[in-house]
């Protein structure tokens, strides 16, 4: 809890990203005040988990900007009967005014408090849009909610309330999503799954081999990864509740690699070099079938993404100018455009479910190996630097709301899985286990 | 019948008569008396045997040791030791017993018999140095692969061959004919490796590019192709794992492994 605090304490203020934000949503990002809720009676003993819970949750989703608490006005509303309306422009008591006016400047007001009721912890929360000009036009909702008397009674309620505040401006929850990873603390690399927390980790694969790279359809159904089950790297499918193999064929070559799926799920592309050169981009059937050469260069070439939003548009990584950049072309294999700018090594591409923005790893700027977190506008070709130099950096993917970013980091002294917003704030480690690596995050 | 029985009852009758009036008729004759004492000889006491020596030189040995028995007897007619049989009445004999063993003099005489055991001891020999047992004049695929090929390095991200490289590739290349004169059926694999600092998935395709270059300076060099497997391990197996250029370039490799 106190950790958890700090990393929101230090966090909070780093407001310049949240530009970067915007930029991703597509639109303004409102500003909303929660002013710490209250409880009555022993309901007390519990807030301090409630409001930081709370403020979490919603600050964590990227959607607000989150109003300094320190401009909050003195009186703070804990229900609707606090509110008093201005007579003859003399203040009553609490108004809206005071929260959308010139301090403040928040759009919205989340607020309420506690009670012991019948043996449970209930909350009494109230959401308002505070630029309206009356009370009938600015209350969102109002609605009631029930946990036990404890800190996860606490943490639930707080859960809920947020969820529900979030609901209203169309936010994708992260919740229910898992992050499958490849993990060696079993002794072998393993593919392994958790929640989008980090909570209920466990190994999907038990081969005892090499598995890596791993990818899911965009149904979420089928995982596939590169493993040295046959001896040499080859692509193995499984499905991925049950990790059932599925049929792949593999084509005769000392290396099959780096699968992507495309949206419907039909095709896979891969990394496979036939007939002796260089590892390049060719793309099959999701059984292996039909295979079909898409690059043609004496580097390698290698992680190739599908947009998401258009599957005729690929971003990957070759070496044909030289060290490892990223590029992007069409399905077909033509117009191929480089998108960094040839300094350094960079790797790791991840669209945005958007379909415009990829995140993707560089050594720009650094020493070979040390690799950032960066992501692109890929139309606008608008670079953002999301990590500075922490440990090695790699393997960013988005989450399902497109705000968030898991990745791997060495900065805690081994590769382990954090998550993070997408303009480089709440940096959250998920795993300490063992050395933990390639996360790919539920669609 | 009964006539018959009557005759035979008749002539018993008759013998038993005649042998009652025989009895009568020959007393029994006196028997004649002892003959008298033998002159008894004069008292001639001969000593019993006497046995002056009888040691054993030196009176422990290892096995497979020799040892001496030496005995002086006298007074015995006859004189033996238990396992060697009879002897003279003094001499010596070398004895090379394997375990153990308790020699028992017997002097037999005249005057009597006399013994006496010696013993001799016999410790167990100290084990004999390891024998290395005479290697097998082909050594095995993977001991020629280990001992006779040499890893090639490679400079950061690339997979063209170095001079020092080449150097390493043409003895190598030699070596493999070797091996595959003693193994026509052996396989040998290039392993491809990378350092640590590329991206794993990138590293995967260059390990490769690394192995498959090995293998084509190899197969120009005469090196029958169909011998040589090549694999990349990207940055999965370094051969080191600190952070240091000395270690990043033993990682950048080509090895050889039996298969």
């Amino acid at each position: 809890m106190n950790r958890r605090s700090a990393l929101l304490t230090c966090l909070a203020p780093a407001l310049y990203g949240q530009d970067i934000i915007s930029r991703i949503t597509g639109g303004q990002q409102p500003t909303i005040a929660i002013p710490d809720f209250r409880g009555s009676g022993e309901g007390q003993a519990w807030m301090q988990v409630f409001n930081l819970t709370l403020f979490d949750e919603i600050n964590g989703a990227g959607l607000f900007k989150m109003s300094p608490k320190s401009f909050y006005p003195l009186q703070v509303p804990q229900q609707p009967n606090d509110w008093k309306a201005p007579v003859g422009g003399r203040s009553q008591g609490p108004w809206l005014t005071d929260w959308s006016g010139a301090t403040v400047k928040a759009n919205y007001l989340a607020m309420g408090y506690t009670a012991i009721q019948n043996g449970q912890l209930v909350l009494f929360g109230w959401l308002y849009d505070v630029t309206q000009p009356d009370l009938t036009n600015a209350q969102m909702f109002g609605k009631v909610y029930f946990g036990p008397i404890d800190e996860n009674g606490a943490k639930k309620i707080a859960r809920e309330f947020a969820a529900d505040i979030l609901a209203k401006f169309g936010a994708k929850s992260l919740l229910g999503s898992k992050i499958y990873f490849v993990s060696n603390r079993s002794g072998a690399k393993e593919i392994w799954s958790m929640d989008y927390d980090g909570s209920n980790q466990k190994a999907v694969t038990r081969y005892g081999s090499i598995c890596t790279t791993p990818a899911l359809s965009h149904d979420n159904a089928k995982l596939a990864f590169t493993s040295f089950l046959q001896g040499n790297p080859g692509i193995t499918i499984m499905t991925a509740e049950s990790s059932r193999r599925l049929t792949f064929v593999n084509p005769v070559s000392s290396i099959v690699a780096s699968p992507d799926f495309t949206p419907d799920g039909k095709s896979i592309l891969l990394s496979t070099k036939i007939g002796g050169g260089f590892a390049n981009i060719f793309s099959a059937n999701a059984d292996g079938s039909n295979l079909n050469r898409v690059t043609t260069a004496r580097a390698v070439e290698t992680e190739p993404k599908v947009n998401p939003k258009n599957s005729s548009e690929v971003v990957f990584v070759s070496g044909r100018s030289g060290p490892a950049q990223v590029y992007r072309m069409n399905m077909s294999g033509s117009d191929i455009e480089r998108l960094t700018d040839g300094t350094g090594q960079a790797a790791n591409p991840a669209w945005n479910p958007n379909g415009k923005i990829i995140a993707f790893s560089w050594t720009r700027g650094f020493e070979p190996g040390n690799f950032n977190i960066f992501m692109m506008d890929v139309a606008k070709r608008e670079l953002t630097q999301l990590t500075h130099g922490a440990g090695r950096n790699l393997n960013p993917v988005w989450g399902p709301d497109g705000l968030h970013i898991a990745f791997c980091s060495t900065r805690s002294g081994s590769p382990q899985i954090w998550t993070m917003l997408a303009d480089g704030t709440q940096v959250r480690p998920l795993t300490t286990v063992g050395r933990n690596e390639m996360p790919v995050w539920t669609h | 019948m009964s006539r018959k029985n009557l005759s035979v009852a008749l002539l018993a009758i008759t013998l038993s008569l005649f042998a009652v009036g025989c009895k009568k008729k020959a007393p029994a004759a006196t028997p004649p008396p002892p003959p008298p004492p033998a002159a008894v000889a004069a008292p001639v006491v001969k000593p019993a045997p006497a046995i002056r020596s009888f040691t054993v030189e030196p009176t422990s040995i290892t096995a497979g040791q020799s040892a001496t028995l030496t005995w002086a007897v006298e007074d015995a007619d006859s004189v033996s030791i238990a396992g060697i049989g009879t002897v003279q009445s003094s001499g010596s004999r070398s004895v090379t017993p394997a375990t153990t063993t308790t020699y028992r003099l017997t002097a037999t005489g005249a005057g009597g018999t006399t013994e006496r055991s010696v013993t001799l001891s016999v410790s167990a020999p100290p084990p004999p140095p390891r024998v290395e047992t005479p290697r097998a004049v082909t050594k095995s695929l993977t001991e020629m692969v280990s001992s006779l090929l040499e890893d090639v390095f490679f400079d950061y991200d690339k997979s063209d061959m170095r001079d020092d490289g080449r150097t390493v590739l043409n003895k190598d290349a030699e070596a493999l004919k070797q091996i595959f004169a003693s193994h026509p059926s052996g396989i040998v694999t290039i392993e491809g490796h990378c350092d640590e600092r590329g991206s794993a998935e990138y590293n995967l395709g260059l390990g490769d590019r690394r192995s498959t270059s090995v293998k084509d300076y190899l197969v120009n060099l005469g090196v029958p192709a169909d011998k040589l497997k090549v694999i990349s391990y990207g940055n999965e197996k370094p051969a080191c794992s600190e952070t240091s250029e000395g270690c990043y370039q033993k990682n950048r490799r080509a090895h050889f492994s039996a298969n």
